[in-house]
């Protein structure tokens, strides 16, 4: 029996704003537990919300980059629950009235078609303080810092068929908010967290299956996992005659499992109803069409720039441009190499995985855009080669400066001096007279697989720093046999 | 010195007849000698009032002296005062210092006031008599057997018995207006929007409103006019410039047309409230006014709304006494539920407890509908009730409550009666209108007032027209017995 999987997102995007969304305190991360919780925050009696206006601002621009609906007037509404790191004992969001209504973007597929990925709606609203249960001889600490940090909650259709379509769903929300600068994007610090709606049905089915709702994956690699764990352990349920039970799952990363958190009968009646202390908020056409003229290149526009502009495959243009970060660095490079395949390759490649490895942002690079164009530049001067390049991008990683001092200080200059190259060749051609032979008389078709032997000798001989595209034609030229 | 309005006091400040702190001493002589009688303040202030006194003799001294300067004030126990316990008159917040003023405090502060301490009230501002403080019930200084009013009855007390020159307090459903009344003193609760509601513990966000309570219109007007204004603290505030309201309080009111709705005068009025009523409304007459029948015809709906909405909001605006950050805990919780059902169980009064309980339901899924969502359409439809007679008349006039004050347990066994004394009151609450109790004679020996009610931000006409009634009569000038 074939299977369909069906998946919805729910998306919380941190708003890179100075200040909370109703306080004045500061949002910034990794300050020392509750020194950025403003009486405000604390809810303590008579303190009241003032909404950051820069807020409103962010989602309506993400509202525009995804072509959406932008609320003329939102509404704020209290979601009732008790609980130690909410200290209003509500939420403060919008749902009758969220700023964004619908709207759609595009995703690109693994056979390069494209999907439409609808969202229902984005609203802004505010984020809980955290629950720390470690250290506290068994009680739980209570950290308030990011109590009213503003949020965007995105909320798509169920419109994503695999967990590949997902994470490509995910990718590209990234890249919106990124590229708008609405959202630093970090996962690791919980700038980004993913719900996954996931269901499964036969293949033909309308009707949708019951879904279950994964909550806060906070990296791509646990969307995919705990979609794929997920959706294996409802077909096999549901082949095994059961049902699936409507539920919050929790996935563990580490363990690679996921549990049920609450089902649909534990959950709670939020009991949502307009805050009394927040005014709906109207905003006018001008005010939307100020930000819609002051809005960014977006992911899709970038892409195909980059493709037609530095003529890279689309594939290379996708992967570039999708993260604003990745895709100024790039061009950073490209601009002062002027060789924007070769800033293509090394930016995808060397740089990307060790970055990856290191469980770096592109901003914290230890290379910096110049000192790679710098490398790059050599590279094609010929002064060194693809070998030597990498040893001096591991030396520039390790923080030994640029591209010029790392090759001044290893002495990793490579000869391309003919005069000096010929000598050499002279040298090993005269030491080489059974090879030599051996080459001439060989079938021509043969022979460049032969030329290999005399440029190991040369490299050899030159401590690796003769430039084999030089030697090789050299070797050609004075080998070749003069008939 | 006590007998003295605020407008007396301040000539005789600044004449040097007397200092501030000769003034504060001899308050805080009266609540010492007289206050364990009628429990009207939670806390005094003394060394801290005293203080204040003598910066505002320095003040004068060095010729700069604010509109209030040196006059002693008392505070309902809904605002915080930094570095002073904030009550709410309520267990969950006995331990509570806050380290910030509510904008109304700062705002007064600034204006020289001297502050003697904070007043008694009901529990989180809910109650009509006083009945639901933790600290026990305010007697009433005309009857000392019968409620002072609620919520803000020890502001109406201590005015009452002369033991502050004025006092500040909430409405949200009748909180001043009502113990106004039924102290015999004028109170006034502005347009919603009109006082910052910061750093005033929530009741109902919607409807709570900051005011005043004093012996007349005019130190209504002096006390109001420091008060009021925009604050970019609440945004429900409204930026919109506050009128000077000592400035007309003068004029005349001929001409001006008092509209009477036939709703306010129906069953369950007292007849000698009633007559009292009718008797001052008389008296706008002979002043020029042109009095005028009208309807209110969804009056009577105005009660049940009000009760779902008002518990409503405070259902969530109580979530935050949860015994985690401030405030009553039990002692020795067991886990988290434990925690919180025993913090709040413990820390929270019946009556409290009642209207979150109610509250919670009115918003629970599938009551929603039929009780949140009909309650303020049934808002609306009082408001409009209001902008229309507000289109033939420029100001209403009736009853503030059905009777006279009443004795202590008369209705604490009987919800409902007792939320019927908000009749009159609760739907100018609903309209977000402002409202003004004035006193207009007395019923079985207790003060009956009178209730004028303005167009939005028509404040200056309601102390207008309260100061003319009050300069052609005197009844705002009876004392209880026993005041000396």
């Amino acid at each position: 029996m074939e299977w369909e999987t069906v998946i919805g997102l729910e998306i919380h995007i941190q708003l890179s704003t100075r200040s909370k969304m109703f306080s004045g305190a500061s949002i910034a991360f990794g300050a020392p537990p509750n020194t950025q919780a403003s009486a405000v925050d604390l809810a303590m009696p008579g303190t009241l919300p003032v909404a950051n206006e820069r807020a409103f601002h962010h989602a309506v621009m993400f509202g525009l980059a995804v072509e959406a609906e932008i609320a003329s007037t939102s509404v704020f509404e209290r979601k009732n629950y008790f609980y130690p790191d909410l200290p209003k004992g509500y939420q403060t969001t919008q749902l009758q009235q969220p700023i964004v209504g619908r709207g759609h973007i595009d995703i690109q597929l693994a056979d390069g078609s494209t999907r439409r990925v609808r969202i229902h709606h984005a609203h802004l609203e505010e984020d809980a303080g955290k629950s720390l249960h470690e250290d506290f001889h068994g009680m739980s600490g209570i950290d308030l810092n990011r109590a009213g940090t503003p949020l965007i909650e995105v909320v798509t259709e169920p419109d994503m068929r695999s967990a590949g379509e997902a994470v490509a769903c995910a990718r590209k929300l990234h890249a919106i908010a990124t590229s708008l600068g609405i959202c630093d994007g970090d996962m690791s610090q919980g700038s980004m967290r993913f719900d996954v709606n996931v269901s499964v049905r036969r293949q033909g089915q309308r009707q949708l299956g019951t879904r279950t709702e994964t909550k806060n994956l906070n990296s791509f690699r646990f969307i995919e996992e705990a979609i794929a764990l997920e959706v294996e352990r409802q077909i096999e349920l549901l082949e095994d005659g059961g049902e699936v039970v409507q539920e919050t799952r929790l996935y563990n990363g580490e363990t690679k499992t996921a549990r049920p958190m609450r089902s649909k009968e534990e959950a709670n009646d939020y009991r949502y109803f307009p805050c009394p202390d927040l005014l709906p908020v109207v905003l006018d056409q001008d005010y939307i069409d100020a930000i819609a003229r002051e809005l960014p290149e977006l992911p899709d526009a970038r892409r195909r720039r980059f493709a037609e502009q530095y003529q890279l495959s689309d594939y290379d243009a996708g992967i570039l441009s999708g993260d604003a970060a990745t895709a100024a660095f790039f061009e950073q490079v490209a601009a002062t190499c002027k060789d924007p395949k070769q800033a293509a390759n090394w930016v995808m490649g060397e740089l990307t995985a060790r970055l990856n490895t290191a469980e770096l942002a592109i901003a914290d690079s230890p290379i910096s855009a110049p000192q790679l164009a710098g490398m790059i530049a050599r590279l094609q001067d010929g002064s060194i080669s693809s070998k030597m390049a990498k040893q001096v991008f591991e030396a520039m990683w390790n923080g030994e400066g640029d591209a010029d001092t790392v090759i001044e200080k290893r002495g990793l200059r490579q000869v391309s001096d003919s005069a000096e190259l010929e000598a050499m060749v002279d040298d090993v051609i005269a030491r080489s007279a059974k090879q030599v032979d051996n080459y001439r008389s060989a079938d021509p078709a043969k022979r460049p697989k032969m030329l290999g032997y005399f440029v190991g000798q040369i490299m050899k001989a030159s401590k690796g720093q003769a430039n084999p595209q030089a030697v090789n034609k050299i070797l050609q030229k004075k080998l070749t046999p003069r008939d | 010195m006590h007998e003295q309005t605020i407008a007396e006091l301040k000539r005789g400040l600044s004449s040097g007849a007397f200092s501030s702190e000769e003034l504060t001493r001899h308050y805080l002589e009266r609540i010492e000698r007289l206050d364990d009688t009628y429990k009207s303040y939670i806390t005094v202030t003394k060394e801290a009032a005293l203080a204040q006194a003598r910066a505002a003799d320095a003040a004068r001294a060095g010729g700069d002296a604010a509109p209030l300067c040196g006059i002693p004030i008392a505070h309902k126990d809904i605002f915080c005062t930094r570095g002073v316990r904030t009550s709410c008159g309520s267990k969950m917040l006995d331990n509570f210092v806050p380290p910030y003023s509510a904008t109304a405090v700062e705002k007064l502060e600034q204006a020289g006031c001297v502050m003697l301490g904070k007043t008694n009230m009901d529990e989180f501002a809910m109650g009509s008599s006083n009945e639901n403080s933790y600290y026990g019930e305010v007697k009433n200084p005309w009857h000392i057997d019968s409620v002072p009013g609620g919520s803000s009855g020890g502001s109406a007390a201590c005015v009452a018995a002369q033991l502050a020159a004025a006092a500040t307090g909430t409405d949200t459903g009748g909180s001043i207006r009502q113990p106004a009344s039924h102290c015999g003193i004028t109170g006034i609760k502005p347009t919603y929007g009109r006082v910052s509601r910061w750093g005033m513990v929530a009741f109902a966000s919607s409807l709570d409103q900051g005011g005043v309570l004093a012996r007349n219109a005019e130190d209504a007007a002096l006390v109001l006019q420091q008060m009021a204004g925009f604050d970019n603290r609440d945004s429900t505030s409204i930026d919109r410039p506050v009128e000077d309201y000592c400035q007309n309080l003068h004029a005349g009111i001929e001409g001006t047309v008092v509209g009477v709705p036939g709703e306010y005068f129906g069953e369950g009025l007292d007849s000698a409230v009633g007559a009292a009523v009718e008797a001052a409304i008389e008296q706008f007459e002979a002043l020029g006014a042109r009095i005028k029948a009208i309807h209110l015809p969804h009056t009577r709906l105005a009660v049940p709304a009000y009760y779902i909405i008002a518990p409503a909001e405070c259902s969530a605006n109580l979530s935050r006494f949860d015994g985690v950050r401030y405030g009553y805990r039990c002692s020795d919780p067991q886990d988290l539920d434990d925690l919180y059902k025993r913090s709040r169980g413990e820390g929270f009064g019946e009556e409290v407890k009642r209207r979150i309980l109610v509250g919670t339901y009115a918003l629970s899924a599938g009551y929603y509908d039929a009780y949140y969502s009909q309650a303020q359409k049934v808002r609306r439809l009082i408001k409009q009730d209001f902008v229309d007679a507000f289109s033939d008349v420029d100001v209403i006039a009736g009853p503030v409550a059905p009777s006279p004050a009443f004795r202590f347990g008369a209705k604490s066994r009987d919800p409902v009666a007792m939320y019927l004394e908000d009749i009159y009151t609760v739907p100018v609450s609903l309209a977000g209108l402002p409202g003004l109790s004035l006193p207009c004679g007395l019923a079985a020996g207790k003060p009956v007032g009178l209730q004028l009610i303005g167009n939005y931000f028509d404040e200056a006409r309601l102390l207008n027209m309260a100061h003319r009634f009050q300069q052609a009569t005197d009844h705002h000038r009876q004392r209880a017995a026993g005041i000396d």
